[in-house]
């Protein structure tokens, strides 16, 4: 050191320490700043950062929901969920997918389309959502998987739950049936869209799609702890989903597959209606298909064999089919002049087997001519004829007034079906709306007899039949039991004392208008007529129709007042009758099948306490009374010894409540 | 004032031992204890490599700190120079035949460890400038040919380092060296002129940087901005300090790092999963420690005899602090992500040897505080 080493040092060491002073009050303020930051972090904003922690680990996973299962009248489950074995893929789990699925091609003989079909699905969604590879295995695919496992890295055969039909095709077109939900599904139901997983399948058509809510259930959630990757980690917990709503059906299963039985290698329908509560004891359309081929995915041949069927499987005929009543018009053509005052009953008019009207002949479908008949005899034995009178004398806009009071022309269950249709009774305003031309005077000829414009389902000749074989009442056809739904007993009542008070009414005065007259009447199950007469006597002439000799369906009788019933045949031609064919008089089976005539029949019964109304429809089945009738008589022996069973089972669900 | 305690340079081993400090060496105990635990928390509660490894180092290390405080602060001072050297050469073969890992070349395999000599360039560099400076008065230290020679001594390092590339050793050794600078009374226009000359010149110098620490530079003003790339580290570990809350989430219970959305857990974000489990409450006691340890240095270097004693621990003391306050900031989202390790806690072998090489020294100054060096 040199000489002036004491002070220099001095004074270097001064700087030194002032030097480090001011380093140490830098970290004290820089110290102060992580104090506060973690403060800031750990205590402040805490809840926070806890939820984005929570938000980083757990995630949820959804599981399809458990559908609602459908049972019938008696219990049996119709649609129901049973499990198969599936085989699932979650990508994000297989370190290489691409061989994978090369394995799994050859292991399950995957085709080079489904193949493409997969490929694609996954890349459609998210890596950690589960790519359904199988929607059911075989069990010798699934032994065959499981020998396999050890190699098949991230492929998971699992036991799951899908929509089962046992009754195979005997519900098909009530139920409808389930597929995977499109885009369209989700934007339309706010429900579906809540609920949705990948691979959710829900209603596309019947009631599958009209109860879609009820049906849906929730979802169960399962919640995972997830680390940075997504790989699940450990399961945090599990929130049962609700089940879909149990629904009962009104239909009676036996009545259900004997229709079917009946109806084999017929296109038609069967309905069959409690006259009373409106319940549906069967509605049936035919040819029919088994649902479960549409679950797991058809095959093309099956599907071809469907579609290309002629007598169209596809459609629910029972409320999408359109088709001209025939004949079984002419009970309401009957009771709208007598209720219009248009002609008395004993009104007779002689039929030759034609008549003449401005230049145009117009046949009785008995060419020789029924005589002279009135108006039972003529509902009786079908006379053309008179009915071209009386529907002249009547009008077609007071008959289109009493046909659509009976349900004819209107949807018989509001919008509760997306296929069902409204059909058309035709009125001179209709005409001039729709097709924008003035109504001929041969048209409601030709309507009296229900051909021309007029077209209705077969379910609605079903409703209109058993309207007017309770007396006249409105009801409203149901298919759900539901539960606050009214009794029969109810029914019957309000029907009853509706029935008195009209009769009261009517002694006390006849100046009330239409509209006072109807409020004195409760709202549900209203009279749909002027004169309960006048429904007695259509009654009483169907009862001859059925029972009495020249009656069109006197072979389809029961001489057992058990089984006793009244019924009206049809036969709807689908095409102009030439006068050449008309001088051939071909056999039905000598006409080529879509000329054929549709044969149609409606019933009520047992005439002596009518319970059941039924239609049926036979697409281009000639005769009414030489198809349809036969198969009402057979359906109706089951009906009536279904009966007791059904009460009981009806009386015991109502001590329940 | 100074030679009046001149004599009694040599003393017993027990006098030596009995000098020892040992608030100091308790505190650096704890918290290796606290960084081991740490470490069997990264490995998910389980006795493995990471944990293992730490330990065998923390302990080995630590055991080499107590031998290496009995060499005198003497042959400490005299090789100053030779330590800066060797390591520098050290520096040089990595960056020729350096081991690559993660896209930086900054390895050098010794056959018994691969050593990272940038970390030990940090404790180098205060060595070296402590001795420089300790010869040269004070009115003589802002002389251009006093200040050229510590600048040329702190740039080869720092381009070398750089060039590795690994930016953020490269500033902790170029802010360790200042510090010494500026405690050794370089006139303070000095750092005004290059402060300002450096915030010229920073658009050029980004231009330059690589795109990933372009992108981090960026990332650190608006994280959000790409919460799964660049944004992804500052947001989980974020998540992970603020979740953590008074207490912490527990022992082995940090959902974040256990689920590894921590990244480099082990190292550089080691504080984020102490944070985690232990809270508020063990970030503040982790904090007291290591401020206990710097006040210690200091006070250890107030006591000091030689200048060069005086200067490498207050320069060791203020380069200690920032190495912690770069980490926790950083972690705490606070600068930008730049590769620093959080002294003693972080896992990595260099980084710890450096640091215990350091306390050795500090402690050698302790038990030699009256060795005057000529």
């Amino acid at each position: 050191m040199i000489s002036s080493g004491e002070d220099s040092n001095v004074r270097k060491l001064s700087t030194i320490n002032r030097r480090m002073f001011i380093i140490s009050a830098a970290k004290v303020i820089v110290f102060g700043g992580i104090i506060t930051r973690l403060f800031n972090l750990q205590i402040n904003q805490n809840k926070k950062y806890l939820t984005l922690s929570d938000k980083n680990r757990l995630r949820e996973w959804k599981l399809p929901p458990i559908r609602g299962e459908f049972i019938d009248y008696f219990g049996n489950v119709v649609a129901g969920n049973s499990e198969v074995y599936q085989l699932h893929v979650v990508p994000e789990q297989v370190e290489n997918f691409k061989t994978l699925m090369v394995r799994l091609k050859d292991i399950l003989n995957l085709s080079p389309k489904e193949f493409s079909r997969l490929v694609k699905k996954k890349n459609s969604q998210k890596p950690w959502e589960t790519l359904v590879i199988s929607e059911n295995l075989t069990w010798e695919q699934f032994s065959k998987i499981n020998f396999f496992l050890h190699d098949l890295e991230g492929a998971k055969p699992v036991l799951s739950v899908v929509r089962d039909y046992p009754y195979k095709d005997n519900y098909t077109h009530i139920l409808g049936y389930v597929s995977e939900a499109s885009v369209k599904d989700l934007n339309e139901n706010e429900n579906v869209k809540k609920n949705h997983v990948p691979g959710l399948r829900v209603g596309k058509s019947g009631l599958e799609k009209a109860l879609e809510n009820d049906l849906i259930g929730t979802n169960s959630i399962q919640r995972y702890e997830v680390n940075a990757y997504g790989k699940r980690i450990n399961q945090i917990d599990h929130v049962e989903g609700i089940k879909g709503k149990k629904i009962r059906l009104t239909i009676d299963t036996e009545v259900q597959k004997y229709a079917n039985e009946l109806m084999a290698g017929k296109a038609g329908s069967v309905s069959v209606m409690d006259i009373y509560t409106g319940e549906l004891i069967a509605l049936h359309s035919s040819p029919t298909f088994d649902p479960n081929l549409f679950l797991h995915g058809i095959d093309s041949e099956e599907w071809k064999k469907i579609i290309k069927d002629p007598l169209k499987p596809l459609m629910n005929k029972s409320i999408s089919g359109l088709y001209s009543p025939g004949s079984t018009i002419k009970p309401i053509v009957a009771l709208s002049v007598l209720e219009n005052d248009v002609i008395s009953t004993k009104f007779k008019v002689y039929c030759t087997g034609k008549t003449e009207f401005y230049e145009q002949t117009y046949h009785c479908w008995k060419k020789k001519g029924h005589r002279s008949v009135n108006l039972r005899e003529a509902l009786k034995q079908s006379c053309d004829t008179y009915f071209y009178e009386a529907a002249r004398l009547l009008g077609v806009d007071r008959l289109n007034e009493t046909a659509k009071k009976f349900g004819l022309g209107e949807k018989v269950f509001d919008n509760m079906f997306i296929e069902e249709k409204k059909g058309v009774v035709p009125s001179t305003k209709w005409k001039k709306e729709v097709i924008g031309e003035n109504w001929y005077l041969g048209e409601t000829l030709i309507n009296g007899i229900g051909q021309g414009y007029i077209q209705t389902t077969p379910l609605q000749l079903c409703l209109m039949t058993a309207q007017l074989a309770n007396g006249g009442f409105k009801i409203f056809p149901k298919l759900v039991v539901e539960k606050n739904q009214k009794t029969y007993e109810e029914i019957k009542y309000a029907i009853d004392k509706n029935l008195e008070d009209f009769k009261r009414v009517k002694k006390d005065s006849f100046i009330e208008k239409g509209s006072e007259f109807f409020n004195k009447f409760s709202k549900s199950n209203y009279p749909l007529f002027r004169n309960p007469e006048n429904i007695k006597f259509v009654l009483d002439a169907m009862y001859g129709s059925t029972n009495e000799v020249f009656g069109t369906s006197y072979k389809s009788r029961f001489d057992d007042p058990k089984y006793k019933y009244a019924g009206k045949t049809g036969t709807a031609q689908v095409k102009r009758i030439t006068e050449e064919e008309r001088e051939l008089d071909l056999k039905t089976s000598q006409i080529p099948y879509e000329q054929r005539d549709h044969a149609l029949f409606v019933a009520f019964g047992p005439y002596k306490k009518p319970r059941y109304a039924l239609s049926v429809f036979i697409e281009h089945g000639g005769s009414g009374s030489a198809t349809a009738a036969p198969i009402a008589r057979k359906l109706f022996k089951l009906i009536v010894d279904r009966h007791e069973i059904r009460e009981k089972i009806r009386t015991s669900n109502l001590m329940d409540i | 004032m100074l030679q009046r305690y001149s004599f009694s340079n040599e003393s017993s081993f027990l006098q030596k031992l009995k000098s020892f400090d040992f608030v100091l060496l308790f505190c650096i105990l704890i918290v290796g204890i606290i960084s081991s635990f740490s470490m069997y928390s990264t490995d998910g509660g389980e006795f493995l490599y990471h944990t293992k490894s730490h330990i065998i180092r923390f302990s080995v290390f630590f055991m080499m700190m107590i031998f290496l405080s009995f060499i005198n602060i003497r042959y400490w001072h005299a090789t100053g120079y030779i330590f800066y050297f060797f390591i520098l050469a050290l520096l040089i073969w990595a960056s020729f035949f350096g081991i690559t890992a993660s896209g930086s070349q900054r390895w050098v395999n010794l056959y018994i460890i691969n050593l990272q000599p940038s970390e030990l360039m940090k404790i180098a560099i205060i060595i070296c400038f402590a001795k420089f400076f300790h010869r040269i008065q004070l009115k003589n230290v802002n002389n251009l040919k006093n200040i050229l020679f510590p600048i040329v001594i702190l740039v080869i390092p720092i381009v070398l380092v750089i060039s590795q590339p690994d930016l953020g050793t490269s500033i902790l050794i170029a802010l360790s060296g200042l510090v010494v600078l500026w405690l050794s009374g370089v006139n303070v226009k000095y750092f005004v002129y290059s402060t300002l000359v450096l915030i010229i010149a920073a658009p050029f110098v980004i231009s330059f940087l690589k795109p990933y620490q372009k992108r981090r530079i960026l990332t650190f003003f608006d994280p959000e901005k790409d919460p799964l790339g660049a944004g992804y580290q500052i947001i989980q570990s974020k998540i992970a300090v603020g979740s953590g809350g008074v207490m912490g989430k527990g022992f082995l219970k940090g959902t974040q790092s256990y689920l590894e959305f921590l990244p480099e857990k082990h190292t550089d974000f080691i504080f984020t999963l102490y944070s985690e489990e232990f809270g508020f409450i063990g970030s503040i006691l982790l904090l007291i420690l290591y401020a206990i340890i710097i006040l210690r240095i200091i006070v250890i270097g107030s006591s000091s005899r030689s200048f060069f004693g005086r200067l490498f621990c207050y320069g060791f003391a203020a380069s200690l602090f920032i190495y912690i306050s770069v980490n926790m900031c950083m972690v705490l989202g606070l600068l930008p992500i730049v590769g620093s390790p959080l002294p003693i806690m972080s896992y990595g072998g260099s980084s710890m040897l450096a640091t215990m090489v350091g306390f050795a020294l500090v402690m050698s100054t302790k038990i030699y505080s009256r060795q005057l060096i000529i």
